[in-house]
């Protein structure tokens, strides 16, 4: 079906395009992108004013939890990508810490094949770095990667031992496939459920300090330097890390980076009152990290926003908050809480665009992220200026863990395209 | 003297004015202790249910007497009697004893924040034994009755809080109240046990015993618990008590009406010598007597009052 | 109705009269004692005990008490009664106790007072000092000493003052409605 997208302003920033742009879609690809008014009338085409909206890329996101296999109350597959096209992203990709663990071909196949049976949105699989997530063994990368996953990871728990870390990123370059570290030196936040400082003081609630990410992360950057392959740092929450990443990629090493955005929003003064929702992991940290995410940000050493979206049950939040799982709903609250960053000016429209479409394509090597002629038609539309309030009730996720339920909010999702087929709709 | 809140879940939540308010209320109740019919019928026909997910023996004990002596009906309910180790929820358990209608729940935890979530999803008043690191009002009240009671007067007092700062709630409700009622604090111990950002709260930190002695009018020595040996935060009870158990030798260094505090159990000779323990400057024993004026207080203004009574 | 009920004159010879009147029943000071309410119960207990000081040259036990955990309409209403100490410094087991208030009413204080003065001990008898008597008793009380009788509306309002706590010694009415 011919799709003509009309009047609005079309932000590609793998094309350097931004302005006045009718985006014409057919057969599931991008058949063009032309100024305004100049599409051909065609009466068979369905058309969508996008007037005073932004049409851009279909968004990616290289971090999230799906849950499936094992944790299916918490959210599926099917369920995830029901949330991830509300958000406005058609790729994202899909954590291993699933039950059995994405560690090996069987399990990367099923959730691919659980992904492409629902059709909606390209959800792509991360395979496990070492087998169970156990941190001891390197999992069968040649195999996994035949069977399609991406990258590597076992996000949700570091690779502690140093060792092992220096042969996966060494046994990984035969694959040139980045790994993503989640970077926490354990022993320093052991029984932690929250940043260190004054506050996790004034609550009594044990600390997890920003060197215990830092000093990873600097781990694994000097490891970097000797072995090559590629680094990339999950979640940065530390202002150190954050320079860290900066002198590395100043050497020319292979390091990227993403943030969460309740990295940059939320402080971890919201902890006062015990919600759980606020309890992630890394933890939210103080506003002198958000400063120096935000210069981050803003010089291009973060490269990318991801959600870390992470989706637990009422029960697994209505604990205690030591007891309480790490982690929030990401995906529906990310384009309004980003777009923060370009009230703020600390990023234009289209650098936010880009850290959300081109640069995550670019650093994971896949063909989308942008509305070139003849990629396949991933496409968000989003008014910037609608202001509503976050109904966590109402997400389409299964989970309605999130900190940022009942916030007014700038900036909504109003149609999502993927391959050319409108998935979403509000 | 109304409280602001429907709970006692910290210090921290409490105004000058009504700290100074439940003082005054808990000394007029200190009477009723002392008669032969330790009791008064203000409460008479109410429900108070003491939940304990923690062991204790001297909190549960306080606040027991204290509600039978304004003649409430007290329930003692304990985590391994109750229903949370066969897997209810924190929430379930606090729902079904809230439909048993109680008019005080008393809960301790051994994790911070939890009398807070159940106080913030049941409607009957939740007092905060104990949670976690975090808070314990009822012990730091009784401390400040204690002090007042020898002192008369709290402003322009000067405490030193010893031991491991980093994992105690009588610390931190200490620090609430006491920096309210315009005294100062030093807190003191090893920096192993110190946390991270603690002047924030607006104290002073020292790591030597006899300095902060020879600064202070009283000394507040915390219990140091055992299993922190394992932790590694100090090498050996040899070497604490070395550096911080209060002997009568480092209170030569302070002044000769030194107030003498430990909120209890002590262990003996670890961070206080039992001659101190024992000796003249030691008002232990008070804060126990004042602990049950204090609770009474508490309840009374959580439950009783009323317009002024026909003659 | 004229506002003032009482002047300092009339309250100093009612207190005078009073004194006497328990001397005369209770055959001089022997095991006497006066137990105040507070707060102006303890006012009008501390002039008797003056008053019986002046004609007997003795000074009987004076013991002060506070009946607030003892009322009937504590509720979780907005405000708090402020509790004050009761002071009681003697055995009143055996001891003919006069209870003195200022105002006796419905009766429900005193029902408060006599509760609370049992838990103390046993009193060989209790009597009833009040300066003034409104009437509408909702319990079976009536005072042994009474400063004035003065027949009331249940709506009035019935005001001691006395110079312990008060500007001036006088019993006046004041507007507007509501109790004691």
């Amino acid at each position: 079906m011919k799709l003509i997208i009309k009047n609005g302003r079309v932000i590609d920033p793998a094309n350097n395009i931004d302005g006045e742009y009718d985006v014409v879609i057919d057969k599931g690809l991008i058949q063009a992108v032309t100024p305004a008014g100049k599409a051909k009338d065609d009466s068979s085409a369905k058309v969508i004013d996008a007037k005073d909206c932004i049409v851009a890329p279909g968004f990616l996101d290289m971090h999230v939890h799906f849950r499936e296999p094992g944790f299916e109350y918490k959210e599926t597959i099917e369920s995830g990508c029901e949330s991830a096209a509300a958000g406005g992203f058609t790729t994202v990709a899909m954590m291993p810490n699933t039950n059995p663990v994405n560690d090996n071909r069987s399990v990367t196949e099923l959730m691919i094949s659980r992904a492409k049976a629902h059709g909606k949105v390209k959800a792509l699989a991360i395979g496990a770095i070492t087998k169970g997530l156990k941190g001891e063994t390197l999992s069968d990368m040649g195999d996994l990667k035949e069977a399609g996953v991406i990258a590597f990871s076992d996000d949700g728990r570091p690779v502690m031992n140093n060792q092992v870390m220096r042969r996966a990123l060494e046994y990984s370059r035969m694959f040139d496939l980045p790994l993503i570290q989640h970077s926490e030196i354990l022993d320093l936040t052991a029984g932690g459920c929250m940043n260190e400082g004054p506050i996790s003081t004034e609550l009594g609630l044990k600390g997890m300090p920003t060197e215990a990410e830092d000093i990873m992360v600097y781990r694994d950057i000097a490891l970097l330097e000797k072995t090559g392959g590629r680094l990339h740092v999950a979640h940065i929450s530390s202002g150190e890390s954050v320079e860290l990443v900066r002198r590395a990629k100043a050497k020319g090493l292979a390091v990227t980076c993403e943030v969460a955005p309740h990295h940059f929003i939320l402080t971890d003064a919201s902890v006062r009152g015990y919600d759980t929702n606020t309890k992630m992991s890394p933890p939210l940290r103080a506003q002198s990290d958000i400063d120096a995410i935000k210069e981050g940000l803003k010089d291009g050493t973060i490269d990318i926003i991801a959600t870390d979206h992470a989706p637990h049950d009422l029960v697994d939040k209505q604990a205690d908050y030591h007891s309480a799982c790490f982690g929030i709903v990401g995906l529906e609250t990310a384009l309004p809480l980003s777009l923060r960053l370009v009230e703020e000016k600390i990023l234009t429209l289209p650098q936010l665009i880009e850290k959300l479409t081109s640069r995550p394509a670019e650093i994971f090597k896949l063909d989308s992220g942008t509305l070139g002629a003849g990629k396949l038609a991933d496409v968000v539309i989003f008014d910037p200026s609608q202001e509503y309030k976050v109904e966590a009730s109402k997400f389409k996720s299964k989970s309605k863990n999130s900190p940022f339920d009942g916030w007014s909010v700038k900036g909504r999702v109003l149609h999502t395209i993927s391959n050319g087929k409108l998935i979403y709709s509000n | 003297m109304n409280l602001a809140n429907k709970d006692i879940l910290g210090t921290e939540q409490l105004s000058r004015e009504e700290i100074e308010g439940i003082l005054d209320t808990a000394v007029s109740f200190k009477e009723v202790s002392t008669r032969q019919i330790k009791k008064v019928p203000t409460l008479r026909g109410r429900t108070i249910i003491n939940l304990f997910f923690e062991a204790s023996t001297r909190t549960r004990t306080s606040f027991e007497i204290a509600g039978k002596r304004l003649s409430a009906d007290v329930i003692n309910i304990s985590a391994s009697t109750s229903s949370t180790v066969k897997g209810e929820s924190l929430l379930d358990t606090a729902y079904n004893l809230e439909a048993m209608n109680p008019d005080i729940l008393i809960v301790r935890h051994s994790i911070s924040g939890v009398p807070h979530m159940i106080a913030r999803h049941i409607k009957c008043p939740v007092i905060n034994a104990g949670d976690g690191a975090h808070e314990h009002p009822t012990q730091a009240l009784l401390d400040l009755l204690t002090i007042r009671q020898h002192t008369k007067q709290l402003a322009g007092l000067k405490v030193a809080i010893v031991g491991d700062i980093a994992h105690s709630r009588v610390a931190r409700s200490n620090i609430h109240a006491m920096l309210k009622c315009g005294m100062e604090v030093t807190v003191v111990g090893p920096p192993t046990m110190i946390p991270v950002g603690m002047e924030c709260l607006g104290v002073k930190v020292l790591h030597n015993l006899e300095e902060a002695i020879s600064q202070v009018d009283v000394v507040m020595m915390l219990r140091i618990q055992l299993e922190r040996q394992n932790e590694g935060l100090f090498p050996s009870f040899r070497e604490y008590s070395n550096q911080f158990c209060l002997t009568a030798d480092k209170l030569k260094h302070g002044r000769k009406d030194m107030l003498i505090m430990h909120p209890g159990p002590v262990n003996r000779g670890i961070e206080i010598a039992l001659d101190v323990m024992e000796g003249p400057h030691s008002v232990i024993l008070d804060q126990v007597n004042n602990g049950v004026a204090l609770r009474m207080a508490l309840m009374y203004l959580l439950l009783g009052g009323g317009s002024e009574t026909d003659h | 109705m004229n506002p003032l009920l009482m002047n300092a004159e009339d309250m100093n010879r009612a207190i005078t009269r009073i004194a006497h009147e328990i001397l005369e029943k209770n055959k001089g000071t022997q095991n006497l004692a006066l137990v105040g309410i507070r707060t102006r119960g303890v006012v009008l207990a501390n002039r008797l005990r003056d008053k019986i000081k002046d004609i007997e040259k003795t000074t009987i036990d004076l013991g002060i008490l506070d009946i607030t955990l003892y009322r009937d309409d504590l509720t979780t209403s907005k405000d708090k009664p402020v509790l004050r100490d009761t002071d009681i410094p003697f055995a009143i087991d055996g001891k003919k106790v006069v209870l003195c208030d200022d105002v006796l009413f419905t009766g429900r204080t005193i029902r408060a007072a006599i509760d609370a003065l049992v838990d103390f001990g046993r009193p060989a008898q209790v009597q009833l000092a009040v300066l003034i008597d409104r009437g509408h008793r909702e319990l079976p009380f009536r005072p042994d000493y009474v400063g004035k009788n003065i027949p009331t509306s249940k709506d009035m309002r019935v005001q001691v003052q006395m110079t312990e706590e008060d500007k001036a010694d006088q019993v006046i009415v004041v507007d507007g409605k509501g109790h004691n």
